[in-house]
């Protein structure tokens, strides 16, 4: 038993970090919001020199080869930084499924140029026509019918949805199935598809971790600066208090989302239910502590010049996003009782 | 990163798992909290011990087995998932003793460890006083340099069970000029003899766990200081330490409390009530939380790292999930929850209000859980003490 991440995972973590710390700040995210993404596209170009973007790929197309596990830390930072983009979708789901179940072509085409971050997938599980950043990516991956597409979004129909985070640039995507569009028959795609929806559940999990971070540090840093009756608020019980919960809840989610990476990563038994049990936990504490970081920041907490909000929004969004609470909490109840 | 069990910690659940399902007492004891109960307990620890399971991560030359903490874990996982009799001894292996290792003479290692882990000699601690609760460094007993050693005078309170236990521990003021953490020295005394007087206090669940401690005058040899005089408030930071942190409620305690619910769950209630189910699958997750959580605490641990004020962190945690789950379990068995113990009609024999009154005590002992917060707050996040 060894509940640690190795040296080599946390230089990776903190390579991300850096990169995400000089290229996507606060300002960048705004920016996105407001539909302008160079930045955090340069940002996307930065993070796939340093291999980040295409890690989950195989070496033969420029990538790393690595697990779910190895995802988790640079994940957490992306959701610490509130990165705009489908990195969730290329990295953690679409370039596995290309790669399981693409056809030489569509392999040659996307994978390659994927990996180096040149390409962005966007993916719509079945069921789940409205998918983040539909429009601004070039190719769609999908199941329909228990087959397996790969669409070029100019090949798509993408009509517009307003997340209330407007950096997830929701679309909702259609296509026709067809023939021009299949990825391999020889493998099975229901089963590479749930995959998928487990890798989603858990990246999403991941990014809810860092998101909790990074909301509790501005919260934590607000309530030393700001003074009131002549010391700062943070000297007051009640705000050590509700921040002191929120670090509760973020530290006990962490651990639930690194065993649920290392169960999907050895493809441990019942590793869905850690799955789930990862979903849950990480987004309980994302919206526990944003509600607290915007009651520790006052009225500042409740305008959109503060940057608080954006990162609330993407923690709202992500702790329903690919199974809610009472999907999850389902899929739990089925196993232990 | 790994997960799983190595073989030889998968060896060592087994022989913990066969001797305690061959040597566990069938049928409940009576609580280790009343006179009667206490002693049998006793018995049990005694047949522990024997058998070199009383403290298993203790040197061999104390009565231990030098079981590293994972094995320790596995252990207690081994030990709840049984139902083996709560720990009487706790309160001496499992706080006093990671002291005595920490801080302790090799003489004092010598004489006390064994006869501990045997439940030979009984400990009870001795923090509270009347008007000094989470203001502990606000203390008024004091203790006086005589020749050979000291002359301890004051009152301590909520010593769990130190009315039917033999042997305290706490702070003392030994220099009168010095104010706060400074100048309190920690003392190891008898519970019986002259000078001493022990009075038993019911509890909420209206057993006699508690103690008062009076002492007036009572003679103590040097040989009872635990680290250095006036240094007392330091060693007792271990002690608080080890008892918010994983020593005193590790996760199978926990992991326990949360199977006994859902067989509770399965045997009474209709299982269309999505509220109950929802809290159910609550605790289980809980449980399953504080395990890995633990894991984690423990492989930095292995790895030499201090654990400090994140054992706060822990404190809460546990202290809250178990109020929650004997809530739940209560909520699943309705109006029959008030048929108490002793009461033919109750159900597991009044166990989970009882469990439940005593969950309710997690949040206060070992530092209420506002002191913890606190120290969450100032130490870990670094916000201003005032």
């Amino acid at each position: 038993m060894r509940f640690a991440f190795t040296d080599d995972q946390k230089m990776l973590r903190d390579t991300v970090r850096e990169v995400l710390q000089r290229e996507c700040g606060p300002e960048i995210v705004r920016a996105a919001w407001e539909g302008r993404t160079d930045g955090a596209r340069a940002a996307w170009h930065t993070l796939a020199q340093t291999g980040v973007i295409g890690m989950t790929a195989s070496e033969e197309f420029g990538g790393m080869g690595m697990s779910e596990l190895d995802l988790l830390l640079p994940l957490e930072e992306t959701g610490y930084a509130a990165m705009p983009g489908p990195i969730v979708d290329t990295v953690a789901v679409g370039i596995p499924l290309l790669e399981a179940a693409g056809t030489e072509a569509q392999k040659e085409r996307w994978l390659g140029p994927a990996a180096a971050g040149e390409v962005r997938i966007a993916v719509s599980f079945e069921g789940r026509e409205i998918v983040p950043h539909a429009e601004s990516a070039d190719v769609l991956i999908a199941d329909r019918g228990g087959a397996a597409y790969c669409v070029p979004i100019d090949e798509a129909s993408v009509h517009p949805e307003r997340s209330v985070d407007r950096a997830r640039e929701l679309g909702r995507v259609s296509f026709e199935p067809g023939p021009r569009h299949r990825m391999r028959e020889d493998v099975s795609t229901v089963d590479l598809f749930a995959l998928g929806r487990e890798r989603a559940a858990l990246a999403s999990a991941a990014q809810l971790v860092g998101l909790s971070r990074r909301m509790l540090d501005m919260a934590v840093q607000y309530a030393k600066d700001r003074e009131q009756f002549g010391k700062p608020i943070g000297a007051q019980q009640a705000i050590k208090h509700r921040l002191a919960n929120a670090l509760i809840e973020q530290e006990f989610a962490r651990p639930a989302v690194y065993r649920a990476g290392w169960s999907m990563a050895t493809s441990a038994r019942d590793a869905e239910v850690d799955v789930s049990l990862a979903k849950i936990y990480a987004g309980q504490a994302a919206k526990f502590v944003a509600k607290e970081a915007l009651q520790v920041h006052g009225a500042i907490g409740y305008t959109i010049e503060c940057d608080l909000h954006m990162w609330m929004k993407r923690a709202w969004a992500l702790a329903a996003a690919h199974g809610d609470p009472a999907f999850h909490r389902e899929r739990i109840g089925r196993h232990i009782l | 990163m790994d997960l799983n069990f190595t073989a030889s910690e998968n060896a060592f659940r087994d022989e913990c798992r066969s001797w305690l399902e061959a040597n566990v007492p069938p049928g409940a004891l009576p609580s280790g909290d009343t006179e009667e109960g206490f002693a049998l307990h006793l018995q049990w620890e005694h047949k522990l011990f024997d058998a070199g399971w009383a403290a298993v991560s203790w040197p061999k030359e104390y009565g231990g087995r030098e079981a590293t903490l994972f094995e320790w874990l596995i252990f207690e996982e081994e030990y709840y998932r049984v139902g083996a009799p709560s720990r009487v001894t706790q309160n001496g292996i499992f706080l006093l003793a990671p002291t005595l290792f920490e801080f302790g003479t090799d003489e004092q290692k010598e004489r006390i460890l064994r006869p501990m882990a045997r439940g030979d000699v009984t400990w009870g601690q001795a923090w509270s006083e009347p008007n000094a609760g989470s203001d502990l460094a606000s203390l008024k007993s004091t203790a006086r340099r005589v020749d050979g050693g000291w002359r301890l005078t004051g009152q301590k309170t909520w010593s769990t069970r130190a009315a039917f236990c033999d042997m305290a521990y706490g702070l003392f003021r030994s220099d009168p000029e010095q104010t706060r953490h400074r100048g309190l020295t920690y003392f190891m005394f008898p519970l019986h003899g002259e000078g001493v007087t022990v009075r038993g206090v019911d509890r909420l669940d209206g057993d006699e766990g508690f103690a008062e401690i009076f002492l007036d005058d009572v003679f103590v040899p040097d040989a009872e200081i635990l680290g250095d005089v006036n240094q007392g408030w330091k060693v007792a930071m271990a002690t608080t330490s080890s008892e918010r942190g994983l020593s005193l409620r590790s996760p199978g305690r926990f992991m326990a409390t949360a199977s006994r619910l859902i067989d509770l769950y399965h045997r009474f209630r209709d299982r269309s009530d999505p509220v109950l189910r929802d809290r159910v699958i609550q605790a289980w997750m809980d449980a399953q939380v504080y395990r890995w959580f633990t894991f984690q605490t423990v492989t930095r641990m292995s790895h030499g790292e201090e654990v400090g004020p994140d054992s706060s962190m822990n404190k809460v945690f546990w202290s809250e999930m178990d109020v929650r789950t004997h809530e739940t379990a209560l909520a699943i068995i309705g109006d029959a929850l008030e048929l108490d113990e002793g009461s033919p009609g109750a159900v597991d024999a009044g166990d989970w209000m009882k469990g439940f009154q005593f969950a309710l005590a997690g949040p206060i002992y070992a530092g209420t859980n506002e002191i913890q917060r606190n120290i969450i707050a100032e130490r870990v996040l670094g916000l201003p003490r005032k």
